[in-house]
């Protein structure tokens, strides 16, 4: 097979505390092949969103570093490049939108000014013919009478309309990855919906692949191919939707399968919601061994003593637990 | 705007008419006048009127244009403020442009760079500049400037015997003192207030957007942080106006600087009550202005506060 859009090996990304060194990401191997979806799943916390913003180095150094990996980019390891580089890249090949459409848009700026920027930027077009590419973007997301509302700032638009705006300015450069990072966690469920056929939406017309940040099961099971799970900093399990949805092999993902709400099984008998018990442990100064040991329903002493390497049990069935 | 202008004078003039002192305190010492023609002259000034009288009697006479006669000076107010007032303007003026000239690019640099080299001197000369007042300062320069190193006059001189360019310059060299002065102590409060801003807004989530959008640092702190971080900035500079209000009133103390900072003390000192009254209230004028222009640069900075 051709080589993956997106290769991230053995990635670590760490932060300098006063408390010592946060390992918020440790040791992440994912991949993404073009037009695809990728779903990063896991508690909050785990390092999805550390590791979705180190794609982009949008991480503040210091605190945080790179400890050791490697982020390939079509072959191309983004790590060492300096800023300028990246800035070629950034908007025009990645394209990232966040969790927060209430805070993601500066406030003093309209919103056509604020796509029309990325435009005029990659493109390389006038203020006026950027001003007229806003506007078709923000057509695209379907944001009514888009030739006006260019001209708005964002606290005129509602939280699902700014994540559209979001979407629109992220689209604008046709970029061939779209990270997003829990893009629908902050919408209300009806909106959520929206959001999310949008993206399959643009995924469709731009045939670009989508790494898919959620805490959320039920959405990775609706939009995405294949699936990483995120336990404190590391990869636990990576799977193809259905595998994952059809035979979790780690604890973890068994735990966050069952702590889904579904209305066929709960009426009546068993009321009550799984879910897992405790919190996701300190990253600073881990312990050693399997770091869900604590909360694992199956723990035995082996799991304490080293971590569990991810190995294939299926085919593009990876997962780290010594069971 | 109009009713805030009205309480201020109303409570100025209070306290003033309960102030103790006399303009006529010289008159009464002096034999040769006799206490009849004293006390024709109180009532002709109408001052043993009770208060309220008198403040409608001012208020009138204001709205008319008409700003008292001063006892001392033998002359109209509005004539005596008016002589003063462009140099007080002018100093003001020019020491908020460099406070700001100052504060702005060495808070946001300090801000952009957090606990660097840049960031723990200008920390460390922000605190000494506003740790010390303007009289200290004032002295300081004079010290050095003008009696080590005689490079410029410490004293303020408004008639300047000399045309053209000489004559600019001369008025420069002078005022560059007391300028700095002020200047600097507002620079340095701004600067620390500008690098705390800076810093808040840096953190927020649009500028990681601005950010990802690959556009290069440099405009992702000018376009994108400096317009947020000054809204608060530009609070601080109006609600400080009267504190430098007050410093230029010392300041142009010590450099003798004609304006109505000196002005209000002279008069004060002699008991000119109707100039003290009118100073005063041309300063609370200006504060409450520059308000209002504050209240305008917020709504051009900032479209969430509309006006409509």
């Amino acid at each position: 097979m051709a080589e993956p859009l997106l290769d991230i090996r053995g990635l670590k990304t760490w932060f300098k505390t006063d408390d010592g060194m946060v390992r918020a990401v440790d040791g992440v191997s994912l991949s993404i092949d073009r037009g695809e979806t990728l779903g990063v799943v896991g508690e909050s916390g785990c390092g999805k969103t550390v590791t979705a913003r180190s794609v982009l180095k949008l991480i503040d150094m210091p605190p945080g570093r790179f400890e050791a990996g490697q982020i390939l980019w079509q072959g191309r390891d983004l790590i060492p490049l300096d800023e300028t580089e990246m800035n070629k890249i950034r908007a025009r090949e990645i394209a990232i939108i966040f969790q927060e459409p209430m805070t993601s848009l500066n406030p003093v700026y309209t919103v056509g000014d604020q796509i029309a920027e990325v435009i005029e930027l990659h493109q390389k077009l006038s203020r006026k013919q950027a001003m007229v590419g806003a506007a078709d973007m923000l057509k695209l997301v379907n944001i009514p009478n888009p030739e006006r509302r260019v001209h708005d700032y964002p606290h005129q638009f509602s939280g699902g309309m700014r994540q559209r705006v979001m979407i629109a300015m992220a689209l604008s450069c046709q970029p061939k990855l779209l990270i997003a990072d829990e893009p629908t966690t902050a919408l209300d469920v009806t909106i959520q919906a929206q959001i999310l056929e949008l993206m399959q939406e643009m995924k469709e017309r731009f045939g670009m692949a989508i790494m898919l940040i959620t805490h959320a099961m039920g959405v990775v099971a609706e939009t995405t191919q294949r699936v990483v799970v995120m336990y404190a900093g590391k990869v636990v399990e990576e799977a193809p939707v259905g595998a994952l949805f059809g035979d979790p092999r780690h604890p973890y993902t068994q735990g966050l399968i069952r702590s889904i709400p579904r209305v066929d099984r709960s009426a009546g008998r068993q009321a009550r919601l799984e879910s897992i018990p405790g919190t996701v442990p300190s990253l600073l100064d881990p312990p050693p061994g399997c770091r869900f040991a604590a909360r694992c329903r199956y723990v035995m002493p082996a799991c304490t003593q080293a971590i569990p390497p991810l190995k294939e049990v299926a085919p593009g069935h990876k997962v780290a637990c010594i069971l | 705007m109009i009713p805030s202008l009205l309480g201020i004078s109303l409570v100025l003039f209070t306290v003033l008419a309960m102030a103790p002192g006399d303009p006529f305190e010289e008159l009464a010492t002096n034999p040769a006048v006799p206490p009849e023609v004293r006390a024709a002259l109180r009532a002709k000034f109408g001052l043993d009127d009770p208060v309220w009288t008198r403040y409608l009697h001012w208020l009138v006479a204001m709205i008319h244009g008409d700003w008292g006669f001063s006892f001392v000076s033998r002359m109209d107010v509005d004539k005596l403020i008016l002589q003063r007032l462009p140099v007080t303007l002018i100093v003001i003026g020019s020491s908020q442009i460099i406070a700001m000239l100052v504060a702005l690019p060495v808070g946001v640099l300090a801000a952009t760079r957090p606990y660097s080299l840049f960031d723990q001197v200008a920390n460390t000369l922000a605190f000494v500049g506003f740790s010390l007042p303007t009289f200290f300062t004032g002295l300081l320069f004079i010290l050095v400037f003008s009696i080590q190193l005689d490079w410029l006059p410490f004293v303020y001189r408004a008639n300047i015997d000399a045309t053209g360019w000489q004559f600019y310059w001369e008025h420069i060299k002078q005022s560059i003192m007391p300028v700095m002065v002020l200047g600097l102590f507002q620079g340095a409060s701004l600067v620390r207030f500008v690098r705390s801003s800076v810093l808040d807004v840096i953190k927020l989530d649009y500028v990681t957007t601005a950010r990802s959008k690959g556009i290069g640092e440099r405009k992702v702190i000018t376009k994108h942080v400096v317009r947020n971080a000054l809204i608060p900035v530009v609070t601080l500079v109006a609600l400080q106006l009267p504190i430098v209000f007050g410093g230029a009133i010392v300041t142009e103390q010590i450099f003798r600087v004609p304006g109505i900072g000196s002005l209000l003390i002279s008069s004060m000192l002699s008991n000119d009550t109707p100039v003290v009254m009118a100073v005063t209230f041309v300063i609370a004028c200006l504060v409450v202005f520059f308000n209002l222009l504050a209240d305008i640069i917020y709504g051009w900075l900032d479209p969430r506060i509309s006006y409509r």
